[in-house]
């Protein structure tokens, strides 16, 4: 198990649905994962994301739908006869047992010998760096070490994939960002098929090969965390995943206008039903003097509009500009004194550049 | 930005300031302190009167003897006689059985309560609190009708064809142990109930995640995690069936003899108050021995969490 990748398995879920009465918590999700991938379920609370994630650990049972581990239907196994790991949300940790019994414990239902639960007990307590732990009770634990226990125990037993539900909502943000990275080296290492919950858009980011991002029951979007970021298809991934503003887009035959300023795309942007925005990130967008340079040509699109507050955030400074179509937008700038020598007041003239490459179109719903 | 205050920036604080504040502090801790005696008098004061003082009385009665000197006698009465260490056997063994049969009865019950849904636990926990809130006296009562001779159960069971002939249920230890479960089992249910629900439903769910069938995660993962409950359960239904006079007297029909009725009879018998006396000194010491046992025992268990 240290080194050694275990074979990793794909998983396949189709046209999978749960409803409680008339509410449907899921419906009709279909998504592959592949082998090996660590794939992040997204979405705010609500979403379907947990009880999908229950269906496939099989603590919920599904209305209908499919749940395939490589070619093996799992929908109608009992959960403990899945071979799945879990790390629950509070971890789960059994009380009356040390953190060796606990780690232990799916071994020696599995009928190991004595030597090779020791030495696999032992193994996987140093991989999440918790060796000589093995005596300590559960009550004895950090926060941060009952999850590595939880972490410990969920992968001992080489399960066929593992599943993480909110794993690290209880930690404090230092620790939260220290294990994000700690959770992908490990599964790098292990090379397990694994799927996590979260509603923390930055967990995700940071975690995943792929995220598959869920609203009101169903599969929103499913994609690398930049395609996400880049290329979200609409408003809600767009304001789920980083932040952003909108501008309302119409149809005119030079393309599509903001008012009536024809926006210049980096691909062709195709006509499409229903209402279109234009999506601003506001890292993408300049700050330039309104006065001078207006026009970038065709390479970059540039609004004007009026400064009304000031957010100095650390890192960087978030402008709220009000544009002359009537429009607030979000404009964020470097902490960087070259950026500070000419800053902008509030109630100055400004304009915005938008790089062509930066300009997105996303449908207003959905 | 500009000091827009109108009041002037405080200055240093002084030497006299420092130590006004502390004197302020030390007082407003003693009134804290003496408010909390006033509190907790009245309290002591009605735990005094009637729990300290009838038992140094008791105490004091015990020692002594019939023509008013002092002496350990009533003890050695008890001693002497052989049929008194019987009764005391025997009533341990009572409370000892009792304990037993509202375990197997108590247990599935504390298990539904804590895991059905709410609309249907509140229907079963009413089922067991209504007995619970009757008159142990009516209870006791209702019994005799049930197990008499030609009661419902007799006459059931013969109809049934399971005996030819009524059999004697009740003036034995059947019936007494048959009454004084039926009062006991919710003193056993209700503290049970209470650590059940307060296990955590995942750990059940992580057990089967783990590999663990449903019959092997109960007795692996639930069972020891009800423990500290059902020993606090089982703790109060043993030292309480140790006093027990109301139900064996009734249902045992004078076969069954526990401490509580020879306690009564004793008074009765004998002139003065001390044999009595000496076999209540007996029995409460046997009960806080039993209790001292087993709050060490709960607490053994609960460390283990």
């Amino acid at each position: 198990m240290t080194e050694r990748k275990t074979s990793a398995l794909p998983v396949q879920v189709q046209m999978l649905s749960k409803h409680f009465g008339t509410v449907r918590a899921v419906e009709d999700v279909s998504f592959d994962i592949r082998a090996g991938e660590l794939l992040t379920l997204l979405g705010p609370s609500g979403s379907g994301k947990t009880t999908l994630l229950m269906m496939i650990a099989g603590f919920s049972r599904p209305t209908r739908g499919s749940i395939r581990i490589a070619d093996q239907e799992i929908v109608h196994l009992p959960p403990h006869k899945r071979n799945i790991g879990m790390v629950f949300q509070n971890y789960a940790l059994f009380p009356h047992m040390t953190v060796g019994e606990n780690v232990a414990y799916p071994l020696r239902l599995r009928r190991f010998g004595r030597s090779e639960i020791e030495d696999r007990t032992r193994r996987a307590l140093d991989m999440v760096q918790l060796g000589g732990y093995g005596a300590r009770r559960i009550n004895e634990l950090s926060g941060g070490q009952r999850q590595r226990i939880a972490l410990a125990r969920a992968i001992v037993f080489e399960p066929r994939i593992l599943l993480m539900d909110e794993p690290l909502s209880a930690l404090d943000k230092h620790l939260r960002e220290a294990m994000q990275i700690e959770i992908r080296q490990l599964h790098d290492r292990l090379g397990m098929t694994t799927i996590s919950v979260t509603h923390d858009q930055r967990e995700a980011l940071t975690m995943s090969d792929r995220i598959a991002v869920f609203s009101s029951g169903r599969l929103a979007q499913i994609g690398a965390p930049a395609e996400l970021y880049e290329k979200p298809e609409s408003r809600f991934i767009a304001e789920f995943i980083g932040e952003s503003t909108f501008l309302p887009l119409r149809h005119t035959p030079a393309g599509p206008a903001y008012g009536e300023q024809v926006i210049h795309f980096a691909d062709e942007v195709k006509p499409a039903a229903g209402e279109m925005l234009l999506m601003l990130r506001p890292e993408r967008l300049r700050l330039v003097p309104a006065n001078g340079t207006a026009g970038g040509g065709k390479d970059a699109n540039v609004f004007t509009g009026q400064v009304q507050t000031i957010v100095f955030q650390g890192e960087s400074l978030l402008f709220e500009v009000m544009l002359d179509g009537g429009h607030k937008v979000s404009v964020r700038m470097a902490n960087r004194s070259e950026n500070l020598r000419q800053l902008p007041q509030a109630g100055d003239r400004v304009a915005l550049k938008l790089e062509r490459a930066d300009a997105r179109v996303v449908r207003a719903e959905g | 930005m500009a000091n827009v205050s109108i009041f002037p920036a405080p200055g240093p604080i002084g030497q006299a300031e420092f130590e006004a504040n502390r004197r302020a502090l030390e007082r407003d801790r003693r009134a804290e302190t003496r408010m909390r005696i006033n509190l907790t008098l009245p309290a002591l004061l009605v735990v005094f009167v009637l729990m300290v003082c009838p038992i140094l009385w008791l105490l004091s009665l015990s020692v002594v003897a019939g023509d008013g000197r002092l002496s350990l006698e009533n003890y050695a009465l008890f001693f002497s006689e052989q049929v008194y260490v019987e009764m005391f056997l025997k009533t341990f063994m009572i409370a000892f059985v009792v304990t037993v049969i509202c375990v197997f009865l108590g247990y599935p019950v504390a298990y539904l309560l804590a895991i059905l849904p709410p609309a249907w636990s509140g229907v079963l926990m009413l089922a067991v609190l209504v007995p619970f809130w009757t008159s142990g006296l009516v209870r006791t009562f209702s019994w005799l009708i049930i197990l008499q001779r030609n009661g419902i159960v007799n006459k059931s069971l013969v109809w049934l064809g399971v005996i030819d002939k009524p059999i004697s249920l009740v003036h034995n230890m059947t019936g007494t142990v048959i009454g004084m479960v039926h009062i006991m089992v919710p003193f056993l249910i209700l503290p049970l109930y209470a650590s059940m629900k307060a296990i955590d439903g995942n750990l059940m769910r992580a057990g089967a995640n783990l590999g663990s069938s449903p019959t092997h995660a109960f007795f692996r993962i639930f069972l020891p995690l009800s423990m500290p409950g059902l020993v606090a359960g089982m703790i109060m239904v043993f030292v309480m069936c140790l006093g027990f006079y109301i139900t064996p007297a009734i249902l045992g029909g004078g076969k069954i003899k526990m401490i509580a009725q020879r306690i009564e009879e004793s008074i009765s018998l004998y002139p003065t108050w001390g044999p009595a006396a000496a076999l209540a000194v007996l029995l409460l010491l046997m009960t806080a021995v039993c209790l001292f046992v087993s709050l060490k025992l709960v607490r053994w268990l609960a460390a283990g969490r």
